[in-house]
Order: structure tokens, then C-alpha cells, then sequence
């Protein structure tokens, strides 16, 4: 009786492991079979419209390295990525303090606040760049203050230095950009923090308040501690998407004058399918994929092992 | 806490709370009134105005342009959509109710395709769609998005199954349910928020998607996010015409937001991998 339970269970294991198999081996083509080949590509001499597999080396990495738009890129990636965060935790973390504390019309807030992310990139795209065009948006409004931004047609570079071949520092024009983004996504911040704050009993607030201790003590020391598996979420979430956009930037700015708002996601996109260049394409692909690598892989590693 | 109804802090909440949401929805009141203006109202000097008398014509407009493309989104969206809830619906109920060894593994390396930044598949892909007689079509289309749908439904239905008690499991096992009928008569009634949810979800991305779009369809086979991006590139820029596009092209998501919008926000910290 015993042994026959166990043959079933068997059985079935196998049947639920034959169920998972499609899924299993789409991905292990579609995912990493692709990325390898994606990897092959990069080290390939095909740069026109003729496939040519034969090797390159590292030709196509080396010339982007030095190249002055692919640098830019990197800049900008990296102002891009740090500004939207800072500023989606910033305020969906504030926000979300806000609208915990039982305020009215809670659920009227969280609405305004929520529906832009069910807009697309390229909806948000086209509506910002309206409002932010410097001679027909919301500079008629600024200008009776005395202040007309070039928003994202300006070419200036905060605190810049020569490095490589590019001039190094917060390129003005990206502020646009990260506006737009924060517009958009600030709101899944704030719906993490808030689903964190609510996770917190009550109790220990109130054995805190007993204790005497004020409300700003309360969220530094017993708040803000317990949310920070939430702001690693949200830094993880927020951090591939910034890194791989392309949509947004597309839609709203294109690469900009001397490529101030260009991004690694709209080079790739333009060299392979504008311009026929595969192998450099492929090639900047491949550190995209290695930039958004850094951050996941560890994270994912991490989550894995608590699962246990 | 001793606050009293008018004090200074809660002035000051309810200042920020309402700056912040005017900030919020200026992008929306933008696009209604640019829509509703007839082309030569559109100007600097009156962008915040509201028309002098409600024109439908850039609607028209918008619609003729866009209308095939609109079909098209549908055509792409809803397969896609059931067909990734489908498959992301057996694979959470293999990896949450029957683990085995390396599932975890596995899981992880399912999760991983969900941060992947497509440009780095996007070349090989489009040759494979080209080899199968695929690219430059809605099916194509469907396909990607099935495929990279997988790890983010995988996802929220995994964390969906794991909220139903193992016990239920183990009962129907001892009465004598195998791994197909626990599915269908246990799990399967009970993952009927978890299909809304997801499908919420995917409905929402796919709609949404760009690069996918652009890259392996042209013309009259592309969705409705990539004839929008295509309005702009025309000579004079008809801002009424391409806010109007642009609300034409966000009212199906955006609807779903205002009906459906708590099983959206459920979808967001579903799909969120959590610490």
C-alpha cells in the first residue's frame, strides 16, 4: 500500500515535470540560446546587410569604447539611472507616509498618483515632449516668472570634465527625461511602500509611542528599517528598466544635439536597424545585458537561497 | 496623539498631497484640451486654454490614422495574453505544489529572462521569425510575447499558489487526485483572481510595447503604439491630432486601470520579486 502511494506520487512528479517542460525549453532557446548568439554576432565582422559570421575579436567593443556617442550613452545611462531612482524613492517613499497616516479622499490620491503606469512609454513620450518643448509648453507659464529652461533641447553639461572624448558630468537635457519617467513611475513605488507600511503591525508603533518616543524617531528607527527589502525591490525594479530604456527616450527626445539624451538601448536600436550595423549592435547589446547582470543576478542568487 | 482638526501639519499634508496630484494630472489636462482645439488654436500663447469651442475633428482625424493599428493591438494583445496566463499558470502550479530538486533552480533561471533587456535576443530573434516565415506579422508578434510573458506570469502565479495551503493538496492526493485533476478541480477554481490579475497584467505590457513592435513589424501589421510614435515623424506636427492619437491609444489600458484598477496594483507587488 505504502509503495503503491509512492509509485503514484512518482508518477505524478514526472507528469508535473513534463508539464513545465515547454516553458522550460522556450526559455532555453528564446533566453539564453539567443543571448549566445547574440554574443557570437558582436564578435562577428557583420556590419552590413550581408551576413558575414567570420571573427572580428573584440573590434566591435573596441570601437565603441572609444567612440564618442557610445560614451555619451554611458553617461547619460548612469546620470539617468541615478536621478529617476533617487527620485522615484524619494517621493513614493514620502507619498506613501503621506496617504498612510488615514487622510481623506486616501483613495482619490492613490489613483492620481497610480494611473500613469498603465500608460505606455511612448504615451508618455509624446505628451511630455509637448509640455516640455521649450517655445510651446510650460515656459509660457514659467516666462511670467522670468524663467525659460531649453529643458531637453539643452546642450549644457553640469560640472563637466573632458574624459575620453566626451565632456563628463549631468547632462541639463536628461532632467527632462527623468521628469517624464518619474511621472510615470512613481506610482509603483508608492504602491510597494504603501502595501510595506501596512505590513508593519500596529503594535510596535504603539509600544514605540509608549515608550515615549517621537514620530520622526519612530519612522527612522523602527519605519524605515523594515522597508528596506522593499526599497531593494523597488531599486531592482526600477534600475532594469531605467537601464535598458528605449521607448520613453524614442518617443520623447530622440538622441538629442551631441547625443545628450542618447541611451545604450536607442544606439543599439538605430546602428542594427537603421544603419545594418548587427555586429556593433549586438555588441552593445551584450553590455547592456551585462550592466542589468550586475544588479539581478545577485539579487535573484539572494532571493533563491531565502526561499529555502 | 493630540492633533487638532486645522492644524499646521495637516495643512501642510494636504498642500503637498494636492500640489503633487495637480503635478500628476497636468499631463492629462494638456492632452484633452490640445486634442479638443482645432489645428490653428494650437499656439503658444493659448496652450493652457481651454478651446474656445470643443472640435472632435483631430479625434477623426486621429482615428482614420490609427484605427487599423488599434485592431491590430487587439489582435496582438489578447492571445497573447491568455496563452502566457495559460502556460504561466501550469508552471507556477508545478514549481509552488510539486518541487522537486533543482526546481528552485529552475525558477531563477525562468526568472532571470524577465530582466533581460530585449535588445540583447532582438537580433537572432528577428532572423529566427525570418527563417519561419513569421516576421513582419501579428503571429510573430504573439509569439515574442508569449515567450517573454512566461517568467513574469510564472512569477505572480508561483506567489499566487503559494497561498493555498498545502494541506488541500496533500487531501485530495490521499483521495486519490493526480497531479491533473488537482489542477483542474482544486487549483483551477481557485486561480480565478489570479487570471484577472495577471492578465490585467500582460494585457497592460503588451499593449503597451514598443521595441518589439518596431523592430519585427512594418506598416499595416503594426500595433497602435508604433503608428503613434509614426504621427510625430510627419512634416508639420499636428499637436491636436497626436494628443488625440495619443488618448485613443491609451483608453483601452487606461480603461482597464479605472475599472480594474485594484487587481492591478495586486499584479504590480505580484510581479515585484520581493526580498
Amino acid at each position: 500500500m505504502e509503495k503503491r502511494k509512492k509509485k503514484k506520487r512518482s508518477k505524478d512528479q514526472w507528469t508535473a515535470i513534463a508539464f513545465l517542460m515547454p516553458s522550460v525549453v522556450l526559455l532555453f532557446i528564446f533566453v539564453y540560446g539567443f543571448i549566445g548568439w547574440t554574443g557570437y554576432v558582436s564578435f562577428s565582422n557583420w556590419n552590413s546587410l550581408v551576413p558575414d559570421f567570420s571573427f572580428a575579436g573584440l573590434k566591435n567593443y573596441l570601437y565603441l569604447f572609444g567612440d564618442f556617442r557610445f560614451q555619451a550613452d554611458l553617461r547619460n545611462m548612469l546620470f539617468f539611472t541615478l536621478l529617476f531612482i533617487a527620485l522615484i524613492i524619494l517621493l513614493g517613499l514620502s507619498l506613501a507616509v503621506l496617504i498612510d497616516k488615514k487622510i481623506k479622499g486616501e483613495s482619490i490620491f492613490r489613483n492620481i498618483f497610480f494611473f500613469p503606469m498603465a500608460l505606455s512609454f511612448v504615451v508618455t513620450g509624446v505628451v511630455w515632449q509637448w509640455i516640455l518643448n521649450p517655445s510651446t509648453g510650460i515656459n509660457n507659464f514659467l516666462k511670467t516668472f522670468g524663467i525659460e529652461p531649453m529643458w531637453y533641447t539643452d546642450t549644457n553639461i553640469l560640472a563637466g570634465f573632458r574624459w575620453g572624448e566626451i565632456e563628463f558630468g549631468l547632462p541639463v537635457a536628461i532632467i527632462s527625461v527623468v521628469i517624464a519617467a518619474v511621472w510615470q513611475l512613481t506610482g509603483f513605488a508608492l504602491a510597494m511602500y504603501l502595501a510595506g507600511l501596512r505590513g508593519i503591525p500596529d503594535e510596535l508603533r504603539e509600544a514605540a509611542r509608549m515608550d515615549g518616543a517621537s514620530e520622526l524617531r519612530i519612522y527612522r528607527k523602527i519605519i524605515l528599517p523594515q522597508l528596506r527589502p522593499i526599497t531593494a525591490a523597488v531599486i531592482i525594479m526600477m534600475a532594469h528598466i531605467s537601464l535598458k530604456i528605449f521607448d520613453l527616450i524614442y518617443a520623447m527626445t530622440g538622441p538629442g544635439a551631441n547625443f545628450v539624451t542618447d541611451m545604450p538601448g536607442v544606439y543599439m536600436f538605430e546602428t542594427t536597424f537603421r544603419g545594418n550595423y548587427y555586429a556593433q549592435g549586438a555588441a552593445i547589446a551584450i553590455i547592456m545585458l551585462l550592466v542589468v547582470a550586475i544588479f539581478i543576478v545577485p539579487y535573484l542568487w539572494n532571493n533563491r537561497r531565502a526561499d529555502k | 496623539m493630540t492633533t487638532t482638526p486645522f492644524s499646521i501639519g495637516k495643512l501642510f499634508k494636504y498642500t503637498i498631497l494636492i500640489v503633487l496630484a495637480l503635478f500628476f494630472l497636468m499631463p492629462i489636462y494638456v492632452m484633452l484640451i490640445t486634442s479638443l482645439k482645432p489645428f490653428d488654436e494650437v499656439s503658444l500663447a493659448t496652450m493652457w486654454d481651454l478651446p474656445s469651442t470643443l472640435d472632435f475633428s483631430s479625434y477623426v482625424e486621429a482615428f482614420e490614422k490609427l484605427g487599423p493599428n488599434f485592431a491590430n493591438s487587439f489582435y496582438l494583445a489578447i492571445p497573447a495574453t491568455i496563452l502566457s496566463a495559460l502556460l504561466g499558470a501550469m508552471n507556477g502550479y508545478v514549481l509552488s505544489k510539486w518541487r522537486f530538486k533543482g526546481s528552485e533552480t529552475i525558477f531563477t533561471l525562468i526568472l532571470f529572462g524577465m530582466f533581460i533587456p530585449y535588445q540583447s535576443i532582438l537580433i537572432p530573434m528577428i532572423q529566427f521569425l525570418r527563417e519561419v516565415g513569421l516576421y513582419n506579422s501579428i503571429w510573430g508578434l504573439i509569439l515574442v510575447h508569449v515567450v517573454y510573458g512566461i517568467p513574469v506570469t510564472t512569477l505572480m502565479f508561483r506567489n499566487f499558489y503559494a497561498n493555498i495551503p498545502d494541506e488541500m493538496i496533500e487531501s485530495a492526493r490521499i483521495d486519490g487526485a493526480g497531479f491533473i485533476g488537482i489542477f483542474r478541480h482544486i487549483i483551477l477554481p481557485l486561480s480565478i483572481t489570479g487570471f484577472v490579475v495577471v492578465a490585467i497584467w500582460q494585457f497592460t505590457n503588451i499593449w503597451n510595447e514598443f521595441l518589439f513592435a518596431v523592430t519585427i513589424t512594418q506598416s499595416d501589421q503594426q500595433p497602435v503604439m508604433v503608428a503613434l510614435q509614426n504621427l510625430s515623424g510627419s512634416q508639420i506636427v499636428q499637436w491636436n491630432v497626436q494628443m488625440a492619437g495619443a488618448l485613443i491609444a491609451a483608453l483601452p489600458t487606461l480603461l482597464v486601470y479605472i475599472i480594474l484598477g485594484k487587481y492591478f496594483v495586486r499584479g504590480l507587488l505580484a510581479g515585484s520579486v520581493k526580498g
